[in-house]
């Protein structure tokens, strides 16, 4: 028996004192936590940022690679990652949709589709080398598209569509099923429940998905290199007509970064450090926009 | 588009044609519906009724009819299958995988689980009012105008949303505000809101699965009174769990029981509103309706 703060003796709750203790000691964890990875975050981005920001230019970015680090700029590698950006969210946005949807509303309770189901968390771990030797064999070789910005963008587009896919999956699994019932009530046909429903509620929480794949895209280095994405090239995709882009060679900002990196020359970091910033740069407009199109969306679903 | 318009021309000569009159022996108790008034016509009934969830039994041979234009309150303990049973005329038991039916469901004589009857006309003549207010998350406009939108609708949608807000007695308090977000509404006004959504689409029959349950009494009667409105213009078959209400508003009462959890629903008695509650032929009814079970 013991008194609790308000006087009265009771059989339970003297262990108040230790329980909030705990509660303190789990709070102070998750705070250094935290801590630690906003340290080491702003730590690297300070670090690049001082070494980088001074060797931007409007040159830097206009100018092709270049043996003198002076002269070296970052146009083709930053063309050719907006190329293949550009093409991978064309060819994965629908497809992850698509297969989700699919999985989702449409296949049936069979053995097939839980094979399919168990496989795509297991191709979302799988090494992205493995995605460029794939995209090297299938598309550079059987298909004969060369090494060009529509190999890589395919290739790309493999890697990340598990990620698409499940994301996709789990937005569709929030649509309240109320909604969904509702809209059936009314005499709506498949498809249009999932036009009407559906897809609207859901889209925020697909966007995120592609927020997350598209981030994991442009940072990849191995696939492309395998797939055969140059190094040192002195034009854009599509300075030979626009529509020859997706068949021209290319390469792509972490490749191009990497190479500066591995050169012995200090200022060649420098100009590596560079091309970090202009990634990290590109890399949240490109999540700004995705962000500002799910804001979008999500005050037109306006949730109560 | 076309063979969607022909189907639903089906449906609508059927109705003209497939006139009943009640004098058909009912269930159990064995008596024709309404002795002293004129034949009525039957707009839903079943004959034999089982369902199944995959191998598990959930509604035991129910025969019941159910007349046009009437409210017919279906009452019973929790878990006996009732909003099973309101599912089966709408077909949404099909969302469910595994759900089958055996035995007859007929719409206006029409057997409404023909292989050539799509369900998504049949959701359209027989509409549903679900347990907890589910309007769209849009505005109170586009949640009236969404039904006859998706089917097809080329009229005037302005005067058929102002039609349906009025029939449903939300018009007054809305008139200034369609725009704004239907899920701004209170739960009443809400379910008003779904009521005139289910009546946009000009059906023959709603189904209301516990309308009133997730209300406040006030919202309550409001829905009650609106139903007593409506039923010259629509069949109405309600599942309640509150007898009172049944015995308020109902003209036919239908009570649905089990033998014990798990086993299958079955129809134990129906028929007018006033025998069942004055006079029930059943002990079970009767142990029901004193409140000893349930």
């Amino acid at each position: 028996m013991s008194a609790n703060t308000l006087g009265h003796s009771v059989n339970m709750g003297a262990n108040l004192g230790s329980r909030k203790l705990k509660g303190r000691l789990f709070l102070t964890t998750a705070v250094l936590a935290t801590g630690i990875g906003i340290v080491v975050l702003a730590t690297l981005l300070i670090d690049v940022a001082g070494d980088g920001v001074p060797r931007l230019s409007w040159d830097f970015i206009t100018s092709y690679p270049s043996r003198f680090a002076e002269r070296a700029g970052i146009l083709s590698a930053l063309m050719g990652t907006i190329w293949v950006m550009a093409l991978t969210a064309l060819f994965s946005f629908p497809l992850g949709v698509g297969t989700a949807l699919y999985l989702e509303q449409y296949a049936p309770k069979s053995r097939i589709t839980e094979i399919v189901q168990m496989n795509l968390a297991n191709l979302a771990g799988v090494p992205s080398i493995v995605y460029g030797i794939l995209g090297l064999t299938v598309f550079v070789r059987w298909f004969a598209l060369d090494r060009s910005v529509l190999a890589g963008a395919l290739t790309m587009t493999l890697l990340i569509l598990p990620i698409t896919i499940i994301a996709s999956r789990e937005a569709i699994r929030g649509v309240p099923q109320s909604l969904v019932t509702a809209a059936y009530g009314l005499g709506a046909t498949k498809w249009q429940v999932i036009q009407t429903t559906i897809l609207p509620y859901a889209f925020p929480g697909i966007l995120t998905g592609t927020i997350l794949s598209m981030s994991r895209a442009i940072g990849e280095t191995a696939p492309l290199i395998i797939m055969g994405a140059l190094t040192f090239i002195a034009f854009v995709p599509g300075s030979d007509g626009f529509w020859n882009g997706p068949l021209d060679p290319f390469t792509v900002l972490p490749i191009q970064i990497f190479n500066w990196a591995s050169r012995p020359q200090e200022a060649f970091l420098e100009t590596a450090a560079a091309g970090i910033v202009v990634l990290l740069v590109a890399l949240l407009v490109m999540n700004s926009l995705a962000i500002f199109l799910r804001n979008k969306y999500q005050k037109r679903i306006q949730e109560s | 588009m076309t063979t969607h318009g022909q189907k639903v021309r089906e449906l609508a000569t059927m109705s003209s044609k497939g006139s009943v009159p009640i004098t058909l022996p009912l269930d159990v108790s064995e008596k024709s519906l309404d002795k002293s008034s004129e034949p009525q016509r039957v707009a839903l009934e079943t004959n034999s009724l089982r369902m199944y969830y995959g191998e598990y039994l959930a509604l035991e041979d129910i025969t019941m009819q159910l007349a046009a234009k009437k409210i017919i309150a279906i009452i019973g303990p929790s878990g006996c299958g009732k909003s099973t049973l309101l599912r089966v005329f709408n077909r949404m038991n099909e969302l469910i995988p595994g759900a089958r039916i055996e035995g007859e469901v007929l719409f206006n004589g029409q057997d409404l689980y023909a292989p050539e009857v799509d369900a998504t006309e049949v959701r359209f003549r027989i509409g549903m009012v679900f347990q907890k207010p589910n309007p769209f998350p849009k505005s109170i406009y586009e949640n009236v105008a969404f039904g006859p939108r998706i089917n097809g609708y080329r009229g005037d949608m302005d005067e058929l949303v102002e039609r349906s807000l009025i029939g449903a007695g939300l018009w007054d308090e809305v008139k200034d505000r369609l725009r704004t977000n239907a899920q701004e509404l209170s739960g009443g006004q809400q379910q008003r809101l779904c009521i005139a959504r289910a009546i946009a689409v000009e059906p023959e029959v709603i189904l209301m699965d516990e309308p009133c349950s997730a209300l406040d009494p006030a919202a309550t009667l409001k829905i009650e009174d609106l139903m007593q409105e409506i039923v010259s213009d629509y069949t109405i078959l309600i599942v309640t769990h509150n007898m009172q209400q049944a015995a308020r508003v109902s003209d036919y009462s239908a009570f649905m029981s089990t033998d014990g959890g798990g086993q299958p629903g079955k129809l134990i008695e129906y028929g007018l509103k006033d025998e069942i509650f004055t006079n029930p032929k059943d002990q079970r009814t009767q142990d029901y309706i004193t409140g000893r079970f349930g």
